[in-house]
């Protein structure tokens, strides 16, 4: 699925990610954990293409196909989606309009036709049902006026019409009350399947009380310093971050 | 995106059918202006004596006018001397003999709006002798307009037919002296559009320039006169989403509305005219006046414009709030790309009481080009109860582009109440991310981007002008990103 092999990447000069290698299987929960500023979201958005981030050296590899040298919307379009920390506004269009059109630049990589309006709906009303949004969603609009919880919502309905092969959810719980968390995880566990990798980033333990991950690595200095499973998620609450970089550095 | 296109497509094509009837029995005066060309351009319009005067008096006032240089705009001086001010339509021999001698970049952008193949000879300017078969619609069009009593037809037939009406209307709005381009314009108006919906009518189509006969060359000095008496009610939509090669270099048009008692007018205007190449050079010119008034109790005028096209536009549809309760709107789109400069706006004088206006203004700016808006709100001592709303919106595309907001107040009255908001924003690299990750190309990403930024103005439009306007926006801006 996901290999990511020796991968650096820096920001005007900066060197973020540092030789970092990372395996994610067909159908696995990853959890990337690790301290503010230890190139958690960099990673994230290497991966979907942003070109900010300037990659150099190692590769990123999707089922065996190179993604570095695919453009955003061509790495989109082979199911990576990310799902975003801060979601921007996009005043004046509506949600279900760019819903349709990303379905439908998807739909047309895969040489299928476009959706019908009918179609359309039905499938949106159906995942909205599965997490619990209202259907006014639709006709709003892209997070426009949007609380923190709506936002992420929106996010998590983006990932479960486009259906992707492999989500990437950057701190999908940052700024959450522990409903809108509830909710937000109540949906990615049901967009959980065999067929479908997710990655989730996140600072705290706590949303992998509600979704629990098969792997945990924890990043610090811009590689991992470690991985585990579930458990280490428990130990990283008791004892912080410190001991780790500790270790990383020595 | 596909279903749209083609929705489209259907819409243009409809709409292309109808054709044109073209004169051609006019010959040319020789360039330059004085009292004998406005005498000749009078005589053969076979005009009565009151319309001579009345151009004689403009020619008087222009004569003593200068060319205002207060606009946000640069251009070289303008010979008028070198214009011809009654010119016959170009002889075939001067033209384009086919479509493979025009700018390809011209019909690309016609194959991209799905303009028609034999709409898109008309539109280069190419000498075609085919005509196409206008006459039924135009006959169904005119019976039904008669029927309700609406008056609609070119100018020149108005002042043959109606001078009375013409008489009583023309120059009411825009007065021959009101600035130097209306003053010209005044003076050497060739032709235009006349419409009159009688008490208590609602027009029962929309009127559009489209299905006027025998006027499709009015040239660069349109004059353009609307008249809705006591509770009625007519939609007017000028202009074209194609892309029109012209010869002349100046457009200076007049556009007056009248509107009594309870009646209201829409006037929406898509202006697509040529903008020059990317270098910016052979774009049009094109400083119009556009003024309506309300001249009755509870009237309302309603402008909205979406502004692609021309080199240079300097425009400010406007409206007088003279009767009490009347209502002025004035939306507003302008794109300016490559080397475009806009310079457009409006004025709402308030002079009635309790009258109320709404502004929305879409600026976009591309390339290097330049969008200015520039808007008056003018409240007199006697209207209590004005109330005006202002919303300002400037969008930017790369760094080379400026927006400029130029808004006046001259309030005279304690009561009144004047809103203004303003904004300029830039489509972030974030909202482009944000699209392209979940599939759309950056060009498309742009255009709905775009279009949610004009979404308010949009909404203004009837319904097939909006879906055309989105589609020339996209075309206007290609190329705008990356």
């Amino acid at each position: 699925m996901l290999d990511i092999k020796n991968l650096s990447a820096s920001v005007g000069g900066a060197e973020i990610l540092h030789d970092l290698s990372l395996s994610v299987g067909t159908g696995e929960v990853h959890a990337i954990m690790g301290p503010n500023g230890s190139g958690k979201s960099t990673l994230a958005q290497v991966i979907a293409g942003r070109d900010d981030y300037e990659v150099t050296g190692g590769s990123v590899t999707l089922d065996g196909e190179d993604l570095l040298d695919l453009d955003p919307e061509e790495r989109a379009r082979e199911g990576v989606f990310l799902g975003f920390q801060y979601p921007v506004e996009i005043p004046g269009v509506n949600n279900a309009y760019l819903l349709k059109a990303a379905v439908n630049a998807q739909r047309a990589h895969r040489g299928l036709d476009e959706i019908d309006a009918f179609e359309f709906l039905k499938l949106a009303k159906e995942k909205m049902a599965l997490l619990g949004m209202d259907q006014k969603f639709l006709n709003r609009g892209v997070n426009e006026g949007f609380s923190g919880g709506e936002k992420k919502r929106n996010e998590i309905l983006q990932m479960a019409m486009l259906e992707p092969r492999l989500a990437i959810l950057d701190e999908t719980d940052s700024g959450l009350d522990i409903d809108a968390l509830k909710a937000v995880a109540h949906g990615v566990n049901a967009l959980r399947s065999p067929e479908r990798s997710i990655v989730l980033v996140t600072h705290y333990q706590r949303l992998l009380d509600y979704i629990q991950p098969d792997h945990v690595h924890v990043l610090s200095g811009g590689k991992i310093v470690r991985s585990g499973d579930k458990t280490l998620a428990t130990e990283l609450e008791e004892r912080g971050y410190d001991w780790l970089k500790e270790a990383a550095n020595g | 995106m596909a279903t749209e296109s083609e929705e489209l497509e259907s819409l243009v094509n409809r709409r292309y059918e109808h054709g044109f009837v073209t004169d051609i029995e006019m010959d040319t005066l020789p360039p330059g202006l004085n009292e004998d060309v406005i005498r000749a351009i009078s005589a053969r319009k076979n005009e009565p004596e009151f319309m001579l005067e009345w151009r004689l008096k403009a020619y008087r006032m222009w004569l003593q006018m200068r060319e205002p240089e207060w606009a946000h705009v640069h251009y070289p001086p303008i010979d008028f001397d070198a214009i011809s001010y009654f010119a016959a339509p170009k002889s075939d021999a001067d033209r384009p003999k086919s479509l493979d001698e025009v700018d390809p970049k011209l019909l690309e952008t016609y194959d991209k709006l799905g303009i028609p193949l034999h709409e898109r000879a008309r539109l280069a300017g190419v000498a075609v002798d085919a005509v196409f078969d206008s006459v039924s619609v135009a006959t169904t069009f005119k019976e039904k307009l008669s029927e309700a009593g609406v008056i609609f037809c070119s100018f020149s037939e108005a002042v043959e037919n109606h001078p009375e009406l013409v008489r009583k209307y023309l120059g009411s709005v825009v007065p021959q002296r009101d600035n130097y381009y209306a003053a010209l314009n005044s003076a050497v108006f060739s032709d235009g559009s006349f419409v009159y919906v009688p008490k208590g009518v609602r027009c029962p189509m929309e009127l559009s320039t489209y299905f006027r006969i025998n006027s499709a060359n009015t040239g660069q000095f349109e004059r353009t006169l609307i008249i809705a008496d006591e509770g009625s009610y007519v939609s007017y939509l000028e202009g074209c989403t194609a892309p029109m090669r012209d010869e002349n270099q100046l457009h200076a048009a007049v556009v007056e509305l009248v509107a009594l008692k309870d009646a209201e007018i829409k006037y929406s205007t898509v202006q697509n005219w040529y903008p020059g190449d990317e270098e910016g050079k052979g774009g049009i010119y094109n400083f119009v006046t556009k003024r309506g008034d309300c001249r009755g109790a509870n009237s309302k005028i309603s402008w909205t414009q979406v502004e692609t096209g021309s080199a240079i536009t300097w425009k400010y549809p406007s409206c007088i709030l003279r009767g009490d309760n009347s209502v002025g709107e004035f939306y507003s789109v302008a794109v300016a790309n490559n080397f475009q400069q806009a310079d457009t706006g409006t004025k709402m004088i308030h002079i009635g009481k309790n009258t109320s206006s709404t502004i929305v203004s879409k600026g976009i700016s591309a390339g290097k080009a330049q969008n200015a808006y520039r808007g008056l709100v003018k409240v007199m001592p006697q209207a209590d109860g004005a109330r005006n709303h202002t919303q300002c919106d400037s969008l930017l595309i790369g760094k080379e582009c400026g927006a400029h907001t130029f808004p006046y107040m001259e309030i005279k009255n304690q009561g009144a109440k004047v809103e203004h908001e303003a904004t300029t924003s830039k489509i972030s690299a974030d909202q482009l991310f944000y699209c392209r990750q979940r599939g759309l190309s950056e060009e498309d990403a742009v255009n709905m981007i775009v279009n949610g930024f004009c979404k308010e103005v949009f909404n203004e439009l009837p319904m097939e002008f909006a879906v055309e306007a989105q589609a020339l926006l996209n075309v206007s801006l290609e190329g705008a990103v990356g």
